[in-house]
């Protein structure tokens, strides 16, 4: 059991993101993270799903997603070399004095910007892969985290390979 | 200038239809106006769910596409259990359903539910028309998409407005691309040539031959195969017909209800060559002892259906046809692996079905009088349950297509309309609902129909005042606690009667013959209520969860 990155390329149609993720939750799926956006061609959309079952289980949930009529091509990026991204939006308490300074310097050893100072509290912009994340949000958590919004991950093959050419 | 009304009924004939099953409301009144000098037959059934039961019953009976109709809301939900049965056999049928007007979507409007909303798990897909002008391309790609491929339901939503809207119709396109929809016919040749080495290769093959047979019309190449190599068959429930009943090599049924010698065949075959089946828990029991000797091989169009449930060594995707057509064009003589046959008629003769012959009223006999009768040419329709399994197993079936049962959704209720489209389709064929008392009243009402049509559908009740099979279940597992299985005796011949169709109550097997006579030479619908034994059980039987050759109610091994 481990996570893997689906990358969906689907007709860009109403309900087209119901029908797949209806079909993960019907197949008992728990889906770990979900990004949905425009791609390279006009009329289409990738969704990009993170999802976390053994290899048979993988198998058999993209050979149903396969059968939608409006998934044009469904690949799994997990054995492949890639880059994968989120970014979170982390606003964390910083009173006027230390914290506010080691907060920031966190930040920079994350390559997070500061998009946000208020009085009170410090709104950081942090983009990398799900770790690089999450332990990020672990060192910010002593000062208090207020909110902690995050987008699902996207993922693209390294190299000159695309992602619509992967079996 | 047409209405989408209009352009929806000329779209369905373009497709072929001929006959439709529906009922009307609201807004679908645009449509029913469009219908009420069309050339398009339209059949009023008494409830919606026998709309999608009959335009399924349609489509096995005759490998077309059924159609239905009905109104939004109430009318639309009451498709879904037939929807759902065709969903799981994999029955081309396209249902078509009313909506609220397009500015009052979402609002809870009167007669509004989500239709496709509900029906997503249950459809191969389904459509909201929202502009009239795409109503002609989506008729279009919804019949391909039911009929192609593995078949499947496709339901079209349509709001009251977009029936009525008036346009300039736009030209239909000629054929249906569609990017995400590419089904594989032709089998890979390599794979072919595996499959073909694999069965040469083994001493004891056996062919395990489904619904996917009968839905490819390839009964005719599949025999010629197993003929060829010598291959003893068995078929699911859902293969039943695809070879005929006496035919030597025919293993009948396999599975929970199958005969002891087919699970013996695959208990002991070292190659297992699967066609058009889909490894069902009731066909496998326990599946790491099924074929566990075998090496398998799978022939199926859905490529999601191989590996599924087991794991598969020679894995063909593609049209069953088209396969075995190129199989038998590759094949090489091999001499036949006589002691294989030989163990396997051995079994045959020493583990017949059952019949039991103790002077009492048994379904068994009922079937088989009822088989002898009508010789293979009628088309037989089940309800779910105990006479399912009678008439599977005790009905000599010749032909594909003239076994018509819901095996993945085991819907009770389903066979009495099932049995009304199936007339549509073969009106030269005598039709046959084999009921239980529980089944046929789920969807009794439907006797308004055939006496309105004067649809000639003979209705055979196997009246055991139980729900049969459950309660079978509740002497086998639950120490004969009948919770809630027994029903209170119902005089069906009056209910009959009180629709204006004929029938009778049969008590004793003498009479049996005779009324199945009657029901045949009668023009119109006709009513047989047998009362049979009560407690008669559907033997042998595979225990939930056991190995397939672990059966109880057969002979001493
Ligand atoms: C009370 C009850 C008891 C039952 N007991 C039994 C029993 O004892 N034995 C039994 O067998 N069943 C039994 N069933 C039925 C069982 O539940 C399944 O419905 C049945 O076994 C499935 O049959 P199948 O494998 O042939 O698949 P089907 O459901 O008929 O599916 C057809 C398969 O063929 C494929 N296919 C379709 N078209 C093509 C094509 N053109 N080319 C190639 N492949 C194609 C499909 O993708 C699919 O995989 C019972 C049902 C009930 C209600
Ligand atoms: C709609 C529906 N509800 C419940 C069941 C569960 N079920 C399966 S068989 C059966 C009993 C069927 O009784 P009857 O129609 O009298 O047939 P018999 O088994 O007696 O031949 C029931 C309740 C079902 N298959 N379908």
């Amino acid at each position: 059991m481990k996570p893997h990155t689906l990358s969906i390329l689907v007709e860009n149609k109403a309900g087209v993101l119901s029908r797949v993720t209806g079909l993960f939750s019907r197949r008992g799926f728990n889906i770990e993270s979900l990004a949905v956006g425009p791609c390279e061609e006009p009329d289409m959309s990738r969704i990009t799903i993170v999802v976390i079952g053994d290899d048979e289980k993988i198998e058999q949930v993209m050979k149903q997603l396969n059968k939608l009529i409006d998934v044009i091509k469904v690949s799994d990026l997990t054995n492949s070399e890639r880059v994968e991204r989120e970014l979170a939006l982390i606003k964390v308490t910083a009173e006027l004095g230390t914290s506010r300074a080691e907060i920031m310097q966190i930040a920079s050893i994350f390559r997070a910007s500061i998009v946000d100072v208020g009085a009170k509290s410090l709104i950081l912009q942090v983009i990398g892969d799900t770790d690089k994340i999450d332990a990020l949000e672990k060192l910010l958590r002593q000062y208090g985290i207020k909110e902690f919004v995050r987008t699902g991950t996207i993922g693209i093959l390294r190299g000159s390979k695309t992602v619509s050419s992967l079996k | 200038m047409k209405t989408g009304a209009k352009i929806l009924v000329e779209s369905l004939q373009r497709e072929g239809v001929k006959t439709i099953f529906g009922y009307p409301g609201g807004v679908v009144l645009p449509i029913y106006d469009e219908l009420y000098d069309s050339s398009l037959q339209h059949i009023l059934v008494r409830h919606e769910q026998a709309a999608a039961h009959a335009a399924d019953g349609y489509a096995r009976a005759s490998g077309h596409v059924g159609v239905c109709l009905a109104t939004s809301g109430p009318g639309a939900c009451n498709l879904v259990t037939g929807i759902a049965t065709a969903y799981m056999d994999s029955v081309p049928i396209v249902a078509l359903t009313g909506q609220v007007p397009t500015n009052l979507l979402g609002n809870d409007a009167f007669q509004e539910s989500d239709i496709t909303g509900i029906t997503m798990p249950v459809t191969k897909h389904n459509y909201l028309v929202k502009d009239t002008a795409d109503l002609g391309r989506i008729v279009k790609e919804a019949f391909y998409i039911a009929g192609t491929g593995r078949p499947g339901p496709v339901l079209i939503d349509i709001p009251k407005d977009v029936s009525t809207k008036v346009i300039n119709e736009p030209p239909v396109p000629e054929k249906v691309i569609l990017r995400g929809y590419n089904p594989t016919y032709h089998g890979h040749k390599r794979q072919i040539e595996k499959a073909l080495q694999t069965i040469a290769d083994a001493e004891r093959p056996v062919i395990y031959a489904g619904g996917g047979v009968i839905i490819s019309n390839a009964s005719a190449e599949l025999v010629d195969f197993a003929t060829q190599l010598g291959i003893p068959i068995t078929t699911t429930l859902m293969g039943i017909g695809c070879i005929p009943c006496d035919h030597p090599l025919n293993m009948g049924m396999l599975g929970m209800h199958g005969t002891e010698y087919a699970n013996f065949a695959i208990t002991e075959c070292d190659c297992l060559f699967s066609i058009g089946v889909r490894f069902d828990d009731r066909v496998t029991g326990k599946t790491d002892t099924f074929a566990a000797h075998a090496k398998i091989i799978h022939i199926d169009i859905d490529p999601a259906e191989i590996g599924k449930n087991k794991h598969v060594d020679v894995p063909i995707v593609g049209d069953v046809k088209s396969v075995l057509r190129d199989m038998l064009s590759m094949l090489k003589k091999n001499g036949l692996k006589e002691a294989w046959l030989k163990k396997v008629r051995h079994w045959k003769q020493h583990h017949p079905l059952k019949c039991p012959s103790d002077g009492g009223l048994h379904p068994q006999y009922i079937i088989r009088q009822m088989s002898e009768l009508l010789n293979g040419d009628a088309i037989i329709v089940s309800e779910v349950g105990q006479n399912q399994m009678w008439t599977a197993q005790h009905f000599c079936f010749r032909h594909p297509r003239t076994w018509i049962t819901s095996g993945g959704l085991g819907t009770m209720g389903y066979g009495f309309p099932a049995a009304m489209g199936a007339h549509f389709a073969r009106p030269d064929l005598p039709v046959f609902d084999v009921a239980g008392d529980g089944s046929i009243q789920m969807n009794i009402q439907e006797m308004g129909t055939v006496a309105h049509y004067k649809i000639p559908v003979k209705i055979a009740i196997l009246n055991n005042m139980f729900l049969g099979m459950v309660r079978q279940w509740q002497e086998l597992f639950y120490d004969r606690r009948y919770s809630f299985t027994e029903l209170p005796p119902v005089e069906f011949v009056k209910i009959a009667n009180a629709y204006g169709i004929e029938g009778v109550k049969v008590e004793c097997s003498e009479d049996v013959l005779p009324a199945l006579r009657t029901a045949l030479d009668c023009d119109g619908p006709f009513v047989m209520d047998f009362r049979i034994e009560r407690e008669e059980n559907v033997f042998p039987m595979v225990p939930a969860g056991a190995a397939i050759n672990e059966m109880i109610g057969g002979h001493p091994r």
